[in-house]
């Protein structure tokens, strides 16, 4: 009968189009997984200078290793298929070379999708990591006199600062050496100095180690926050004459401190 | 010269000339097989000498830096791979004039040269599997499914979607191409577990299995050619036997149809990589590289001639 070849030929149609589409949905899904895998599943990788944020450098690189080519220290790779970082991707290792901060940046220069930004004009800009110190066995923090990565720092002074301590049964300070955000670029010359056995300082992405505060938080002895506005000394004005107005407190005073209890 | 329809015998002639063929003349039918290995391997080598060995063209002048996705000859000429573009595009990022013209530069050579001459003379995987089609025929291994070829093009479409779906270029963190000429020019890591699964695919399990089947880029190249290729296989029906040598080494035999070329005059679609596989082997001479525009001259001329 002519209706029921039709049905069957229908039914037949419809599933094969059936498998197939549940061919490609298999294959687009483990495709997805793979790209997944790849691409997000390792936040460890430290990014040539001028990276932009990782979402979008693992978008924009074309994995070309131009910035390898470039690099007069030899400190990128480009990342292996089948390692623990995004396949194809610059990476660095400090311990082995870390970025010796060149004023000209190559590798920012030979980069043709923009991954390496060219809005990094200077290279003490640049944010490729920070540099944390496990203080437990920072030989300046044990309280010998090491201080390399201090002296190493390409900016001593600003990334790592030395604070003295007093130390318990001796005259002579304690050194500790400090890192700061604000100053330190992740270059991990310090990490590739630092004499211990496994280094006691060592670079990770930000994401890896940087706290967040929290919007609403208020640390009333600063100024900086809305609260204490009120009791910032307002700044002695250029005519020289009398401060317009006395602080009502002094700054940081409340009425556990002030003795009114 | 025999009539238009060829007969059994003119068939059987033109394969016993294949076959009586000197030394010589076989070593000769290699030419474009040799050119290729030299031009696939002189790239690398390029890309090798200048990564390791710090290759210069002039003084501070680096031959050619990068790799297959993005390069710069001579400092001057950025090139970048159309395919990975386009799929960085779609992932939605801004990309620097320098890769959008290296990819414009590339897109037009091979528009006008034709798409897949980037697989038969460029590609590095294409050599792995040119060796495991070649161990297949040796050892004729017998088919054990067929799949339609068509199937490159949904993994194209779905490599160009998935981009767009997962924010990152979708082929170019799977491809074994990259992988390929990333690891031979930047070192190795475990990128040849990739291609020894594509060799063993193509050698035992589907014939021409990756690259005519699977791969997306060579489908990609193969939508650029298609119309605007000047580079072809001329195709002239007047001395073809029939015999069917071209269409048994051709890696994409489906663009022989001798009917359908007969008709246009030469090899039209773009799935052929002007591999240069057929033309040196006919006995009769009927394939032929030439540029189209002499191609429509040459055939005009041999149709007058023939009747
Ligand atoms: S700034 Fe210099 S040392 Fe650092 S990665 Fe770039 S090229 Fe290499
Ligand atoms: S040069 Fe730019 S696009 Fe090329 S590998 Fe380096 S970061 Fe990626
Ligand atoms: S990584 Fe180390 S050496 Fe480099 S800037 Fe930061 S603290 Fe200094
Ligand atoms: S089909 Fe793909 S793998 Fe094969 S030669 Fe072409 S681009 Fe290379
Ligand atoms: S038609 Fe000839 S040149 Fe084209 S792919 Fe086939 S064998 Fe190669």
């Amino acid at each position: 009968m002519a209706m029921a070849e039709k049905t069957v030929t229908r039914r037949e149609f419809l599933l094969q189009v059936a498998q197939g589409t549940a061919v490609a949905a298999t294959g687009a899904m483990l495709w997805l997984y793979m790209l997944r895998q790849e691409a997000r599943a390792h936040p460890f990788a430290l990014r040539p200078p001028g990276a932009l944020p990782e979402p979008d450098f693992l978008a924009a690189c074309i994995k070309c290793g131009k910035c390898v080519n470039d690099c007069p220290y030899d400190t990128l790779k480009l990342a292996p298929a089948g390692g623990n970082l995004p396949i194809g991707t610059p990476f660095f290792t400090p311990r082995d070379i870390p970025c010796y901060l060149c004023p000209d940046i190559p590798c920012m220069k030979a980069c043709p999708t923009g991954a390496l930004s060219p809005e990094l004009n200077n290279i003490n800009d640049s944010r490729m990591g920070l540099a944390v110190i496990d203080i437990e066995n920072c030989l300046s923090w044990r309280g010998l006199r090491c201080e390399i990565c201090h002296r190493e720092c390409p900016l001593k002074g600003k990334a790592i600062t030395l604070e003295t301590h007093p130390r318990p049964i001796s005259k002579h300070a304690m050194f500790y050496p400090m890192v700061h955000s604000d100053a330190c670029t992740g270059c991990g010359i310090c990490e590739k100095a630092c004499p211990t056995e496994e280094p006691a300082i060592r670079v990770f992405p930000h994401k890896m180690v940087q706290g967040k505060i929290g919007e609403h938080y208020r640390l009333g002895w600063t100024f900086e926050t809305e609260i204490t506005q009120d009791f910032k000394p307002s700044a002695p004005s250029a005519a020289g004459s009398a401060p317009a107005k006395a602080p009502k407190k002094a700054p940081g005073m409340d009425y556990l401190n002030e003795g009114g209890l | 010269m025999s009539a238009i329809e060829p007969t059994r015998q003119d068939a059987q002639a033109s394969l016993d000339k294949i076959h009586t063929r000197t030394l010589p003349q076989r070593l000769w039918s290699w030419r474009y097989i040799v050119l290729r290995r030299l031009s696939q391997l002189g790239i690398l080598l390029m890309f090798f000498g200048t990564a390791h060995w710090g290759w210069q063209i002039a003084q501070d002048v680096p031959l050619l830096t990068g790799n297959l996705s993005a390069s710069k000859f001579a400092g001057i000429l950025p090139m970048a791979d159309p395919f990975a573009v386009l799929q960085i595009f779609l992932t939605g990022h801004v990309l620097q004039t320098e890769v959008l013209l290296g990819a414009g530069t590339v897109f037009a050579f091979y528009l006008i040269l034709g798409g897949r001459v980037y697989c038969a003379w460029v590609c590095p995987v294409n050599m792995v599997t040119d060796l495991a089609n070649w161990l297949r025929m040796r050892l004729d291994v017998r088919p054990i499914f067929h799949i339609t070829r068509n199937v490159r093009y949904l993994m194209l479409a779905a490599a160009l979607v998935l981009s767009v779906v997962s924010g990152v270029a979708a082929f170019e963190w799977v491809s074994p191409i990259g992988m390929m000429h990333r690891e031979i020019i930047f070192g190795l890591g475990l990128g040849f577990i990739a291609l020894l699964a594509i060799f063993l695919f193509d050698l035992l399990i589907l014939k021409n299995g990756w690259c005519g089947h699977l791969c997306p880029l060579g489908a990609f190249w193969s939508v650029i050619g298609h119309h605007t290729a000047q580079l072809r296989v001329r195709f002239d029906a007047s001395t073809c036997t029939h015999c069917g040598e071209c269409a048994r080494v051709c890696p994409e035999p489906q663009v022989l149809n001798l009917k359908k070329i007969a008709e246009v005059g030469y090899v039209y679609s773009g799935e052929c990589s002007n591999c240069g596989r057929c033309s040196p082997l006919c006995p009769e001479g009927s394939l032929a590289f030439d540029l189209r525009p002499l191609i429509r001259k040459h055939n005009e001329r041999s149709a007058r001639v023939t009747p």
